[in-house]
């Protein structure tokens, strides 16, 4: 008894370390944008629902082969992102935060519309399988270990990035003061663009790994888009390494607090602990503001 | 003295907003000189460095790099043209390490290229900045903020140098020896423009100087003429 105990417990939390790999890389996105530009993107969960839809429509509607249907929602994304910024977020830059969550709000409910108009309020369903892992007595979905191998690959190409580079160096300082970079040679908005590009580029990716899992429908980006932001605002708002390290707390919460009562007592658990986190350390868990 | 000079100045205003500050400011430097800027607290001192970098508009005049009119030149490509500056509190990137802050000052294309080069370069400049270079910047004393910000500003390989009140908020003893960075640099042939309060110290290090007040040129000469001048000394030397 106590040994199948000891293996489900593993299986909850081996579940619960894949799901906090993809939660890592959702949170990503939302946190490099709010780090560099300090701007929340409140529709940042339904861009990647248009990144799912995109992956669904050209790989069951249009035949199109799934790697490229998969390069084409992050390309999508990415020009989205990049388009998101230009037009929506550049004439409120200097606005109140408020304004900016405002009218973000507001591309997340076009968002919805557009795609319920689009393509109806059914469940679609890429159709694709992939064959799950059995060790010993513990089935791992494969569609979870793919997601949180790609996550964790995208995770560690955008860390490299950032430190390793030019423009990645560019992207870490212009958060610490964008007034002085033009005496460096960059030019901010540019950078901006970039960033807004990489961010939607990231939800693409997203896309692909929520799809191979997910139905999409227009609602689903409220399924996990709270849970996105709470997880950055538990690793402190802006703060990849804190938002990477509060996906897996979160995680384990939501997968073993569910293994011990029910699933949904894993996100209750979870909720909790965020607002427990939020009078006890407010700034996040990992702030990048207390020392500033 | 047939060539242009490389930084001229004719006649240029600016201001914030519909405040003005400059007011038909005329200065020069030539190649391989050394210029101080001197004046007292709010005559548009840093303001004149910042339209220089173009990062206040011009509301009139024109600036010359090299005989070539810059006037039109957007602030991110002022650097191109080999004006560095090294701003005014020291602005480094605190949450960056010392590296990664000379990086920064490499972001061009060109400058790139020779980045390990103009790297040991700093490095022998500033041996404490070898040392420091995996700190993050904003952890470190004033004058080594002061000497990364240098050092940062010279990874574009630059061949004009504007330094704003590099002496600010420094211990006395740190001053003495970022003053003598700079008389190193000029005398290795680094052409320098320098914003400065402390007159004393600075006349000693540059070849000419300007005196600004309330926006406008009321002086300028060598920097030993304006030492002796007896105006000059009774406002700013306080003998």
């Amino acid at each position: 008894m106590d040994q199948i105990f000891d293996i489900f417990f593993l299986e909850a939390v081996l579940n619960g370390l894949l799901l906090g790999g993809l939660l890592a890389l959702l949170s990503l996105g939302l946190n490099l944008i709010f780090g560099v530009i300090d701007v929340v993107w409140i529709c940042y969960a339904e861009l990647i629902m248009v990144g799912m839809y995109t992956i669904w429509w050209l790989h069951t509607q249009q035949g199109v082969p799934l790697p490229l249907a998969f390069g084409g929602g992050i390309a999508l994304l990415a020009v989205l992102g990049a388009a998101l910024h230009q037009f929506v977020i550049r004439p409120v830059l200097a606005a109140e935060p408020i304004n900016q969550l405002l009218v973000t709000g507001g591309v997340l409910f076009l968002l919805q519309a557009l795609a319920t108009v689009a393509f109806g309020v059914e469940f679609r369903n890429l159709g694709v399988r992939i064959p799950g892992v059995v060790v010993g007595e513990m089935s791992l979905s494969g569609a979870r270990l793919v997601a949180f191998g790609m996550a964790m690959v995208a995770i560690a190409t955008t860390y490299l990035f950032l430190n390793r580079t030019y423009m990645g160096t560019a992207i870490r300082a212009i958060s610490q003061d964008r007034a002085v970079m033009p005496l460096m040679g960059v030019d901010a908005s540019r950078v901006y663009l970039l960033t807004s590009a990489i961010g939607g580029a990231l939800a693409g990716l997203a896309a692909c790994l929520l799809v191979l899992q997910y139905d999409v429908h227009p609602a689903i980006g409220l399924s996990f888009g709270p849970l996105t932001f709470l997880i950055c605002v538990l690793g402190g708002l802006g703060n990849l390494i804190g938002g990477f390290v509060a996906a897996f707390v979160f995680a384990q919460f939501i997968s073993v607090g569910g293994f011990f009562l029910q699933l949904e007592w894993g996100y209750v658990i979870a909720f909790v602990f965020f607002i427990a986190t939020m009078f006890w350390k407010p700034e996040g868990l990992l702030s990048k503001r207390a020392g500033r | 003295m047939s060539a242009a000079p490389m930084l001229a100045l004719s006649c240029v205003s600016a201001g914030y907003g519909s405040f003005p500050v400059l007011f038909d400011v005329s200065l020069q430097v030539r190649a391989g000189e050394s210029v101080a800027v001197i004046g007292p607290n709010g005559a548009g001192k840093t303001t004149l460095l910042r339209a220089i970098s173009k990062l206040i508009p011009l509301t009139g005049g024109h600036i010359a790099m090299e005989g070539r009119d810059c006037t039109a030149v957007a602030a991110h490509d002022i650097i191109g043209l080999g004006i560095a500056q090294v701003p005014e509190g020291r602005r480094l990137f605190p949450r960056l390490s010392v590296e990664d802050n000379l990086r920064m000052g490499a972001y061009l294309p060109a400058a790139r290229a020779k980045f390990d080069q103009r790297l040991e370069m700093v490095y022998a400049l500033f041996p404490r900045m070898k040392e420091r270079r995996a700190q993050l910047a904003g952890t470190m004393s004033g004058g080594e903020q002061q000497m990364c910000a240098i050092g940062r500003a010279l990874m574009s390989g630059p061949k004009l140098l504007l330094l704003d009140e590099p002496s600010a908020g420094l211990a006395p003893v740190v001053v003495q020896s970022i003053f003598e960075v700079i008389r190193k640099m000029s005398a290795e042939g680094y052409t320098v423009l320098i914003v400065e309060q402390n007159v004393q110290q600075v006349l000693k290090v540059v070849d000419r100087a300007y005196l600004l007040e309330t926006g406008r040129i009321h002086a300028s000469g060598p920097a030993a003429e304006l030492l002796a001048d007896a105006a000059v000394r009774r406002a700013y030397l306080g003998v």
